[in-house]
């Protein structure tokens, strides 16, 4: 990974892929018992070059190009997990996570709880997820909301390369299973990363929302837009056009889905009596939903106008032609802002 | 190559036939050897006290005191040959109906029923005992005790020639499971890594009501062919047969030969559970054939032709047989409703703000209506 070190500030210049790759490696350097497991993440580096030379430093045992079976990967990462090993799984692609999903939902989720404490499971599941690169079928979708349903799983998703960083590394760090969502159009934006220790720089949400909860990308007074992974780029473009039309919107980055850093949210709908939520999932039964129903439920009475969402529509992912119009865009999040702004 | 079919009895491994009679095999007669009159009143006494308590948990069931009960009838000797085949570095990832392998480990039998009563979803803890908890969505453990192999193989307690210290794993499934894409999956982990575990499936030629032909054409240990790895078909109502060629898979595995096979040819004499109707499915000729078969009566008729069964070792057997279902009735009657807030407990290991605030309120909620019973 070609990182620019900057001597002025004492951070590096990196994209979210090699903030990932970084903070990997960081980890494994760390603890020996670290793993990373998946399809073509070997040699290759992955097919999206995350694991890119760690294969070269930390050899076979350590990087392991597993069999083509994604429940496999998962199951076989739980068993070593019986034996203190850490693993991270990687996805090839969300669309591919479903041959796992039971070994995710019925068997990791529960085992915690089944052993009444006796069995930890410190396991990570790397996907890189969402749409907006032009991809075929099964590439391009969202399936957190499937996730942030099951208790016993924690799902993190970064949207700057610092919280790709610190956030792969807290994950591994955390004696729970964490699913770590990764906004793929987001892999080659750049920026500033403090590679200094992770433990430096967690919020004092961390303690209840194990890694890092909400962060404010943007302070403003009229709106509160809420947006994940990979919508928060556009929330921000979202809030600068606004801004010069004259209105004040507060971009909330959630970082943690599942727990959802509800505080931060309600704080910040209180503050501004109106909220957005927007997410390139399908909207229904959707985060936004649940965000909704937070605000709802605990800022009611400070409520201007109702809260809405803007994300994908009910339908499969579409071909990419459509995708334009399918995810959420600079329009409908502002026209969406707008509706809020009308009561 | 003739089909044999899947339930073919032809060319399984027996020591010791539905007479009662020893016979000889080449390869695993050895592995029998060791087998003094002693060990093998072990054997009948492991399978007597077992086939006794899971009559009474049965009759809980029926009492009401349990809520669903699992029989382990008529796979006793897959299960009791085939777990004292175990030392102690070994680790034994069970499907749900293992409870002849779980008293092996030294599992408190009527803890066991502590699931099935509703109080807690795994009663023991897996490391005390190197037997992992019941999983009950089929053939998902098997990926699990896979990958407790590779670790094990990378925490070097493989072939390092230590007896002490060398172990493997024994994965339990059944027939149905073998059409599960995770128990091939688990074939494909286990043999490309080499993995030290024993895959010893128990065909008791049911899934629920299904029969072994609706899962195979084809005898299921020839399926260990496709992942290069050796393959025995044992009769698994003979106890000597079952722990013979355990002894040998277990030998081959902890000295870095890699996966191993076994498919038990049984038969489930009981219900699948006490929610199935066996007679729907199966005829009355069947279950006579293969009551002839019983596992305890034919290691009965041996140590009887060899005079190695006093009436006194048979009584005492009887009598620990009844104390203990004494001493499981009373277990389960007195086992009281946990606290509710206890159902909140080790969703996570560390604090998840969303539980944190759904367990405070259900607190503040339950606490509601004792302060109104105090002010009455």
């Amino acid at each position: 990974m070609s990182d620019v070190a900057n001597n002025a500030t004492g951070t590096t210049t990196m994209t979210m892929a090699g903030a990932i790759n970084a903070g990997l490696r960081t980890a494994m350097e760390r603890d020996p018992k670290v793993l990373l497991m998946g399809e073509d993440i070997g040699a290759l580096g992955g097919v999206f070059r995350v694991t890119d030379g760690l294969h070269k430093d930390f050899g076979d045992d350590r990087v392991i190009d597993t069999p083509l079976a994604e429940s496999g990967i998962v199951g076989t990462a739980i068993g070593l997990g019986m034996r203190g090993y850490r693993s991270v799984c990687e996805i090839q692609f969300e669309g591919f996570i479903f041959p796992a999903y039971n070994q995710i939902t019925t068997q990791l989720a529960k085992m915690h709880y089944r052993s009444q404490g006796n069995i930890t499971l410190p396991l990570v599941i790397r996907v890189p997820y969402a749409g907006g690169i032009g991809a075929i079928e099964h590439h391009s979708e969202s399936p957190e909301a499937l996730f942030a349903h099951t208790p016993g799983l924690r799902i993190f998703t970064p949207a700057t390369p610092q919280d790709a960083y610190d956030g792969i590394q807290q994950a591994i760090a955390a004696p729970d299973p964490v699913l770590f969502f990764e906004p793929k159009a987001r892999y080659w934006d750049k920026g500033e990363v403090n590679t200094g220790a992770v433990e430096s720089r967690l919020s004092d949400a961390a303690a209840t929302i194990g890694i890092s909860g909400a962060r404010v990308a943007r302070e403003g007074t009229d709106v509160t837009l809420v947006a994940y992974g990979p919508t928060v780029r556009l929330a921000l473009q979202s809030a600068e056009l606004a801004a010069q039309a004259g209105t004040s919107v507060e971009v909330i980055d959630l970082r943690s889905i599942s727990p959802l850093d509800s505080d931060a949210v309600v704080k910040s709908a209180k503050k501004t009596g109106r909220v957005v939520v927007t997410h390139e999932a399908v909207t229904t039964f959707g985060v936004a939903a649940e965000v909704s129903a937070r605000v709802t439920e605990q800022a009611f009475f400070h409520l201007h106008a109702p809260v809405l969402r803007v994300g994908g529509f009910h339908t499969p992912y579409p071909g990419a032609t459509f995708e334009h119009e399918y995810l959420p865009n600079l329009d409908r999040v502002l026209d969406a802002v707008d509706r809020v702004m009308k009561h | 190559m003739e089909n044999l079919g899947p339930l073919s009895e032809d060319g399984l491994v027996c020591l010791l036939n539905h007479q009662g009679e020893v016979l000889q095999d080449p390869t695993f007669s050895p592995y029998a050897s060791h087998l003094t009159p002693e060990k093998l009143r072990e054997f009948w006494h492991d399978m007597s006290v077992l086939r006794a308590w899971d009559m009474e948990a049965m009759s809980l069931q029926r009492q009401g005191e349990l809520g669903l009960w699992v029989q382990s009838y008529g796979q006793e000797a897959a299960q009791i040959g085939s777990g004292h085949a175990l030392r102690d570095p070994d680790f034994v990832f069970p499907s749900y109906r293992e409870h002849g392998v779980a008293m092996t480990r030294g599992v408190d039998l009527p803890s066991i029923l502590r699931i099935f009563r509703g109080l807690e979803h795994g009663s023991w803890d897996p490391a005390e005992h190197g037997f992992h908890l019941y999983t009950l969505v089929i053939g998902a453990h098997a990926l699990h005790a896979t990958g407790y192999a590779m670790g094990m193989d990378r925490d070097g307690l493989v072939a390092s020639g230590d007896a002490n210290k060398d172990g493997a794993v024994v994965c339990y499934f059944g027939d149905g499971a073998t059409s599960q894409g995770d128990i091939a999956e688990s074939m494909t982990f286990a043999s490309v890594n080499k993995a030290p575990i024993v895959f010893f499936c128990q065909n008791n030629q049911f899934a629920i009501s299904e029969s072994v032909t609706r899962q195979t054409n084809i005898p299921l240990a020839d399926r260990a062919k496709g992942w290069g790895m050796p393959s025995i078909r044992v009769d698994g109502n003979d106890v000597i047969a079952c722990h013979a060629v355990t002894q040998w898979a277990l030998e081959y595995a902890r000295a870095g030969n890699g996966p191993v096979f076994i498919e038990a040819l049984t038969y489930r004499m009981g219900a699948h559970t006490t929610s199935d109707d066996p007679t729907r499915y199966r005829t009355k000729a069947d279950e006579e054939y293969w009551i002839e078969r019983d596992p305890i009566a034919r290691l009965t008729a041996y140590l009887d032709s060899t005079g190695e069964l006093s009436d006194e070792f048979r009584e005492a057997v009887a009598g620990e047989g009844k104390a203990l279902g004494a001493r499981t009735r009373e277990s389960v009657r007195g086992w009281s409703k946990p606290a509710t807030l206890e159902m909140f407990d080790h969703v996570y290991a560390q604090p998840h703000s969303t539980l944190q605030a759904e367990r405070a309120w259900f607190e503040r909620y339950e606490q509601s209506f004792a302060d109104v019973e105090a002010k009455n």
